[in-house]
């Protein structure tokens, strides 16, 4: 119980964020790229904001032996830098410069019940679905040999 | 033309950031929207709960600044409808294969200065601003 009630609460904090700073907005997002045209520079001081919190308030927790709720930290296992990680980022970045909108921006935009929010979040999902059978379909391939 | 908001944009992103940190420091993990997202999608993860929790948290916080707060949150969504999935099935590949976005990579794994999260970051940083670039310039109009 303390698990999910701790993590609505944090996810609260996180929703409130991404309001607040103009993540959920498409037409922000878009403005900040385009530096040749109508250029809100807003979301470096998103970026900044958030990094000014996390990196020291990571240095001090990951000091410490485990989290409040689980018996260790679940970090990503560092792979190196690989083509899939380059070529997904570059792919994420053509679609969110056509949208404007990104997983972390358009999830709590939906709370806005705006029908764009709806229509992005479930063409993201399918996105997310068919890659990943793609990715499940590749491995067994290889792991059979018939690649 | 949207306004700049430094203050509200910079109180924002430390609110994010400090989600990321209470995530990190109650539950162990990072706060991606991508990894939390997918891991619910079936086959859903065995610890799904946290991860509901965090999302539904994440919706419910705009929905109840508007209603409690009388809050205005500016949302322009400027794309065509066709554009916009396309930009959505595009995201949804991207994200599974490099393995994050804004959230993970951008803040979570630059947090940590970790190395993939950094060239993550850059690469999509540079390709969703010659995006923005070809649309509203070269192809025009957006």
């Amino acid at each position: 119980m303390a698990r999910i009630v701790s993590a609505l609460l944090i996810g609260l904090i996180f929703g409130a964020g991404i309001a607040l700073s103009g993540m959920a907005n498409p037409a922000k997002i878009l403005n900040f790229f385009d530096f040749a045209g109508a250029w809100d520079p807003s979301l470096a001081f998103v970026m900044a904001g958030a990094l000014a919190v996390t990196a020291p308030g990571y240095a001090l927790i990951l000091k410490r032996r485990a989290p409040a709720l689980d018996t260790g930290f679940h970090l990503p296992s560092g792979k190196g830098i690989d083509l899939p990680l380059i070529a997904g980022s570059a792919v994420f970045g053509i679609g969110w410069g056509i949208s404007g909108f990104c997983p972390g921006g358009a999830i709590p935009a939906l709370g806005l019940m705006e029908t764009d929010a709806v229509v992005f979040v479930a063409a993201m999902v399918a996105g997310i679905l068919v890659a990943r059978y793609l990715r499940n379909a590749t491995r067994a391939r290889t792991a059979t040999g018939a690649a | 033309m949207t306004e700049f908001t430094p203050f509200l944009s910079l109180l924002g992103g430390a609110l994010i950031g400090l989600s990321a940190v209470l995530l990190m420091a109650v539950h162990g993990r990072i706060a991606g929207m991508t990894g939390i997202l997918a891991a619910l999608l079936p086959p859903p993860a065995r610890d799904w709960g946290w991860r509901a929790a965090f999302l539904a948290g994440a919706v419910a916080a705009p929905a109840a600044m508007i209603a409690f707060g009388g809050a205005t949150i500016p949302f322009d969504s400027p794309v065509p409808t066709p554009w916009l999935i396309a930009g959505g099935l595009i995201v949804g590949i991207g994200v599974t294969y490099g393995s994050g976005c804004t959230s993970g990579h951008g803040v979570c794994g630059m947090a940590r200065l970790s190395p993939r999260s950094i060239a993550a970051t850059a690469t999509f940083m540079v390709t969703t601003a010659l995006t923005v670039f070809v649309v509203r310039h070269v192809i025009g109009g957006l």
